[in-house]
């Protein structure tokens, strides 16, 4: 019997049971865009770059298990503007001022971005107050880049086994808080090495006093984009 | 006619004349002049109308964040702020002295900023005034008239300016807003192919550069009347030197000399600049005025950029600039030289001067190989001192034990000049304008005048919560709801 296979804009994609699209097209060595997946942890479904539209309906990608003989639209002109408002809408509700922010030129907001042509936030900045928390000695949190991937919620959980971060509140007031009685980093178990302090997407967890130690020019996104880099490696650990 | 012109005695019944803006400089500034019905000039004021507040942008961020975010202050010469704030972060990372890597990478991109500064503002900004005249028709006044006019002084002009422009990008990884520099050292090291590019044409720089040196002396020998006279006022100078009195840009102690030229302050550690340095605050001005504190706000006042730094040092390491010094020194007998106008003139020495070590640097092989970091026991603060385009640039930065910045002050180099430029504003509309009917060309010499000192008055505007404000809230009829009043 030969492999079931899915057509991934029109070029055929073989799968194995149980991969979702996503994983079927990574294997397969297309790039689909997504910000809050990674392939150690279980789908998330949350940041919702992944969307294509299969069969007519629009599925998130990393979550929606292949089906045999599937017609799925990704690298579209309308999903990827679709993808382009859900990115200027993750810009205005954070401060992601990439002039001054160390992550620039290593951070996947800022490359998808920039993959996906967005040339301006388009929507009005809410500018929200988010101070920094620095107190733990080696790690810097500045919630002002959080896109509330959970990525760090689910490394410190299933692979540290601390459960250090998690986001708390609903809709509009949805924030990342620290485990601790005081809120402090400081006054949790969290340690640089900890898997979750190396798989933060954005420039919310900061190794102290590196800052702008790699120069312009050696930094991930500089020498290729994020649909080449992705697929390489998953470009979340640092 | 009111004889100081700062604040007219009685305001009723003047006319308000506003230059608004000043243009060809960069930032946003205006001139109010009072004017009677006889046209005679009772009030000149350079008002500062833009409004930035970066310091309250840095205090609460990652120390190490600070020399990239502070440079967005200014397009123009963000090299400065980038390597005044890694200066002073030296201090907190216990990195004093950097390595020579980092040392001399840093001075290479300084050098490359006041080239492609001094030669943006020379030829792009005010070589129309100077080789049109004030009054020469308004829509030739500027760069692309200068190129249909005089295209070789054009085309060298933005050459050099490029060049500048490649030295920051070979050294700062961008042409503009680059990230090089850091608390410690440097972030790489300068690519062999880009300094074989640069020094293929250094030599050409120089020539040019001197080129330029000679156009303005020679304008300057054509007109005395106009280049020696021209919004003419005497202060004291000041900029950093180095300890055996060369001119160095990068580095070194605050020096001032007094008008007439003796040195009355040297070796002044920049450390101690709060002490050394008072700024006074007016309410009509969003810029401060600084002065020397022991001399008072009278006679405490100064000029600072490139008229204040040739002057100020004994000598100018490199040959070509060091001759075209002495010919500047000698032009007056060995006096001061005290005219607006002579900025320019100064202004193409330190073009040559920085062209010249840019030549001469490119072959050093710590540029292209070497340790690029250092560091030490933590400091809670630091001070960082640089001869920025326009003038002495202090960043001085207050760092927590969480690594965040608590505190921070700016003293930029326009702000050193306010009273400098006001003062030539009120000697050129004593002389030229008072009891005249204002024209474009006459209001344009209040412009030539401030243009000579380069202003950036976008830096030059940074402070927030430091300037008096009154705020009045009043209802429909005029009648005040509400006031709040802060002094500065």
């Amino acid at each position: 019997m030969s492999t079931p296979h899915f057509l991934l804009d029109g070029l055929p994609v073989p799968f194995e049971e149980g991969q979702t699209i996503l994983e079927a097209a990574r294997a397969a060595g297309r790039y689909i865009p997504h910000l809050c997946w990674h392939p150690e942890f279980a789908p998330h479904g949350s940041c919702k770059l992944c969307v294509v539209k299969a069969a007519g309906r629009y599925v998130s990608s990393c979550a929606m298990p292949a089906r045999a003989g599937w017609e799925v639209e990704s690298d579209t002109p309308a999903l990827n503007t679709r993808r382009r408002t859900l990115l200027q809408m993750l810009f205005v509700e954070g401060n992601h001022f990439c002039p001054a922010c160390e992550k620039s030129g290593d951070c996947q907001l800022q490359a998808l971005a920039y993959d996906l042509e967005m040339t301006t936030p388009r929507f009005t900045h809410f500018f929200p107050d988010r101070p920094v928390d620095a107190s733990h000695p080696d790690v810097l949190l500045d919630f002002n880049r959080c896109i509330y991937c959970e990525l760090c919620v689910r490394a410190s959980r299933e692979t540290d086994g601390k459960a250090v971060f998690a986001l708390s509140q609903r809709g509009i007031h949805k924030k990342l808080v620290v485990n601790a009685e005081s809120g402090r980093l400081a006054d949790t178990d969290f340690a640089a090495t900890d898997h979750a302090a190396h798989i933060c997407p954005v420039g919310v967890i900061l190794h102290k006093r590196v800052g702008f130690r790699t120069p312009i020019g050696a930094r991930t996104y500089d020498a290729a984009p994020i649909r080449v880099v992705a697929m390489r490696t998953e470009a979340d650990d640092d | 006619m009111n004889a100081d012109l700062e604040t007219a005695p009685k305001r009723d019944g003047l006319r308000r004349v506003a230059i608004d803006p000043v243009s060809r400089v960069e930032g946003h500034g205006k001139v109010t002049l009072l004017v009677d019905d006889d046209g005679h000039i009772h009030e000149a004021r350079l008002h500062i109308v833009e409004f930035r507040g970066f310091e309250a942008f840095i205090e609460g961020r990652p120390y190490w964040e600070v020399p990239v975010m502070v440079q967005r202050l200014c397009g123009i010469c963000p090299v400065s702020h980038h390597l005044a704030a890694a200066k002073a972060l030296d201090f907190v990372v216990g990195a004093v002295p950097v390595t020579a890597t980092a040392d001399k990478m840093r001075r290479l991109m300084h050098y490359g900023q006041i080239l492609q500064s001094h030669a943006l503002h020379f030829f792009h900004l005010s070589s129309p005034d100077l080789l049109f005249g004030f009054e020469a028709e308004v829509g030739r006044r500027n760069i692309i008239g200068v190129a249909e006019a005089h295209p070789d002084i054009a085309r060298q002009g933005v050459a050099l300016r490029r060049f500048g422009q490649q030295v920051i990008a070979a050294t700062a990884g961008k042409r503009v807003h680059g990230t090089a520099a850091v608390p410690g050292g440097i972030n790489r090291h300068l690519a062999p192919a880009d300094r074989d590019a640069l020094l293929a044409e250094a030599e050409a720089m120089v020539a040019w550069a001197r080129e330029a040196v000679h156009l303005v002396r020679r304008l300057h020998e054509a007109d005395p009347a106009l280049y020696d006279r021209f919004g003419h006022f005497e202060s004291p100078i000041m900029s950093i030197v180095r300890a055996d009195g060369a001119m160095d840009l990068y580095d070194g102690a605050l020096r001032m000399r007094a008008a007439d030229g003796g040195i009355v302050r040297d070796a002044v550690p920049p450390q101690f600049y709060m002490d050394f340095i008072t700024e006074a605050v007016k309410p009509w001005s969003y810029m401060k005025f600084p002065y020397v504190t022991d001399l008072g706000a009278e006679r405490g006042w100064y000029k600072v950029g490139p008229l204040a730094r040739v002057q100020n040092c004994d000598f100018i390491p490199t040959p070509l600039a060091e001759a075209e010094r002495r010919a500047f020194r000698d032009y007056l007998g060995g006096a001061l030289q005290h005219a607006p106008l002579a900025y320019h003139w100064a202004r193409m020495i330190e073009l040559l001067h920085a062209a010249e070590v840019i030549r001469d640097m490119l072959p050093d092989p710590d540029l292209t190989a070497g340790e690029r970091m250092a560091g030490g026991a933590r400091q809670p603060a630091g001070v960082g001192v640089i001869e920025a385009p326009r003038g002495t640039l202090i960043h001085h930065y207050a760092v927590g034990e969480d690594d965040l910045v608590g505190w921070c002050n700016l003293i930029v180099s326009t702000t050193h000049n306010n009273q400098a430029m006001n003062t030539a504003v009120r000697e050129v509309a004593r002389r030229y304008l008072d009891g005249k009917t204002l024209t474009e060309g006459l209001l344009n010499h209040i412009e030539v005048a401030i243009r000579a000192f380069d202003p950036c008055l976008s830096c030059a505007t940074h402070a927030l919560g430091k300037m008096p404000l009154r705020l009045e809230l009043r209802d429909r009829a005029g009648a005040m709801l509400d006031r709040i009043a802060r002094d500065a």
